[in-house]
């Protein structure tokens, strides 16, 4: 089997200042692999460098496409880049703000990727989306309401509900959870990981947050000052913590 | 300053020729936008700087100029253009559409089928037709760069959504030769089917410096959906005074008991039908000679 992106040496400096060094990792198809580390550990940096949105300074992102095989997306053309961005890749950020368009309806936002790949049919496409509302828990007859009148929780699912539909074959996630209520959060994580286990998703997860990928990595990659310091199964790393930054981590999420 | 003080059509010839090379390379990539340095005209923006550039480009001395605004000759804005042009470049003028060599137009295409060797000058406000979902000029570049016109379809789907039907009735986005996507300014979208025409199309934004064209016999498609097909819809009436069931209509409150007609909003159009002997449901001769 190819692992679905193989992850070389990545490397991204500011300056004097490392923001991720000499990064590797094989993600396998149908995997989920979490992405640990307190905010400057290089976790966004690195994420931003696998998801194309930032030009590493070293190493290679390569990608099992389904027309060509493995692919350096880093060397990639910058056309088909973004025709994986808005079909077999998804990313999912932080503040759904910046992923949605806030100023269409939900309806519209879901189907823009359709419409992206050039579906035409304007039934066809409202009916995928209400389908896809209700995937993620959001009323059918909300489909014409814009973002902006959503509460935070739905406009997070919205945005979640708008990457999914073409079916990519890697998602990734930035802190999916982060600024949502708590109870809000356990929601989501419940709701991602129904997703994730009923479509066989890869997925790379950003978090600050052990909850969320106790719940949904299969592995995971704890990150300190740009490197990685720790890497296994996400049980046992987080029940038999190796370095002594995991346990901190680890332990301290057991005070609170 | 005398009148002499001006160069012909105003424009200095460096600038002409900076203005036809930006034409020409539109010619050659029909619906795409090219960057031109728009100059100060006097004239305030949003009164057609940019068409009255790539009018003053194109004409010679030998031109007939016909000006038009919203189908009219007679309008503010098309009376104050085409006297710049009498004044700048003394060519003939005229309001009839067959007679023009050049017709610059803001908001309508002529009723009468242009012909080969005319030249139609549009007005634009606004060039971009994804600007409406994405306002960063270097994305929407990279959209037409890559062909990704998703986002046109996003529109029209929200018109569909809110109004149940797409109710774009302006400034309707076509593709251009299969190609770029255009906004073919704020024409009514009845207008979009004779933007397939035997005339020379050109498109001037000053403000936004972007001139784009569309050759002869090029193909332009309006954007719809397979469920929701294209419709070059107009009033559904015949014109009140010339009686033509086919032209496009602009409504007019005639008394103050809420009255109101049907005209055809090409008024050389219609007064060309009337001298021919058409009549409509009001043209009673009076009022024929009224609104004349
Ligand atoms: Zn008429």
């Amino acid at each position: 089997m190819t692992p679905l992106l193989q992850v070389k040496g990545v490397t991204k400096r500011y300056g004097a200042r490392l923001g991720c060094g000499d990064v590797s990792f094989d993600l396998w198809p149908g995997e989920v692999m979490g992405i640990v580390g307190e905010s400057g550990s290089g976790k966004s940096t690195l994420l931003s460098c696998l998801a194309g949105h930032l030009a590493p300074d070293e190493g290679q992102v390569i990608f099992d496409t389904r027309a060509e095989g493995p692919q350096d997306v880093l060397t990639m053309s910058e056309p088909a880049r973004r025709m994986l961005g808005r079909t077999d890749w998804a990313f999912v950020h932080q503040n759904p703000r910046d992923g949605l368009r806030m100023g269409v309806s939900a309806g519209a936002n879901v189907g823009e990727r359709l419409m992206a790949v050039g579906a035409r049919h304007y039934g066809q496409i409202r009916e995928q989306a209400v389908d896809w509302l209700g995937r993620v828990e959001i009323a059918p007859d909300r489909v014409d309401d814009r973002p902006r009148a959503f509460s935070g929780g739905m406009q997070q699912r919205l945005q979640i509900a708008r990457n999914l539909v073409t079916g990519p074959r890697l998602v990734f996630m930035d802190e999916p959870t982060g600024g949502l209520d708590v109870s809000v959060q356990a929601r989501l994580l419940d709701l991602l990981r129904g997703l994730v286990r009923e479509m066989g998703l890869s997925a790379i997860i950003v978090t600050h947050d052990l909850a969320v990928v106790r719940l949904l990595a299969d592995r995971l990659m704890v990150m300190k000052g740009g490197r990685v310091v720790e890497t296994g199964l996400t049980d046992q790393v987080l029940d038999d913590p190796q370095h002594g930054y995991t346990q901190l981590l680890v332990s301290s999420v057991l005070q609170v | 300053m005398t009148e002499t003080a001006y160069n012909f059509a105003y424009l200095d010839e460096q600038t002409k020729r900076m203005i036809r090379r930006a034409i020409l390379k539109g010619v050659a990539i029909p619906g795409y936008q090219v960057p031109f340095a728009s100059r100060e005209m006097p004239m305030p923006y949003g009164w057609g700087t940019g068409g009255v550039q790539v009018t003053a480009a194109c004409l010679t001395p030998a031109d007939t100029l016909k000006v038009i605004d919203q189908g009219a000759d007679d309008t503010t804005n098309a009376v104050s253009i085409r006297k710049f042009f009498q004044r700048t470049a003394q060519v003939a003028v005229t309001e009839h559409t067959a007679e023009a060599s050049v017709i610059q137009t803001r908001h309508r295409i002529p009723e009468a089928p242009l012909t080969e060797g005319q030249i139609l000058v549009y007005q634009v406000p606004i060039p971009e037709p994804l600007r409406f979902l994405e306002p960063r000029e270097t994305e929407t570049r990279k959209m037409h760069a890559l062909e990704e016109y998703g986002l046109m379809h996003v529109k029209l789907y929200e018109d569909i959504a809110h109004n149940g039907e797409i109710s774009t009735a302006y400034a309707y986005p076509v593709k251009v030769e299969g190609r770029y996507v255009m906004d073919p300014s704020p024409i009514p979208k009845f207008d979009n089917p004779r933007l397939e025409s035997a005339a020379i199309q050109l498109f001037g934004a000053g403000r936004e410096q972007r001139i784009y064209a569309i050759p002869p016999y090029t193909q332009v498609v309006s954007l719809d959906f397979e469920d929701y097909p294209f419709e070059a819809s107009k009033a559904d009436h015949p014109c009140d005074l010339c009686g033509c069931g086919t032209s496009y209509l602009d409504e007019v409150i005639v008394d103050d008991d809420g009255g109101r007609m049907f005209v055809c909003s090409d008024t050389d159009f219609c007064a060309t039908r009337r001298a021919e002997g058409h009549r409509g449901r009001l043209a009673g001769e009076d009022l024929a000679e009224e609104l004349a």
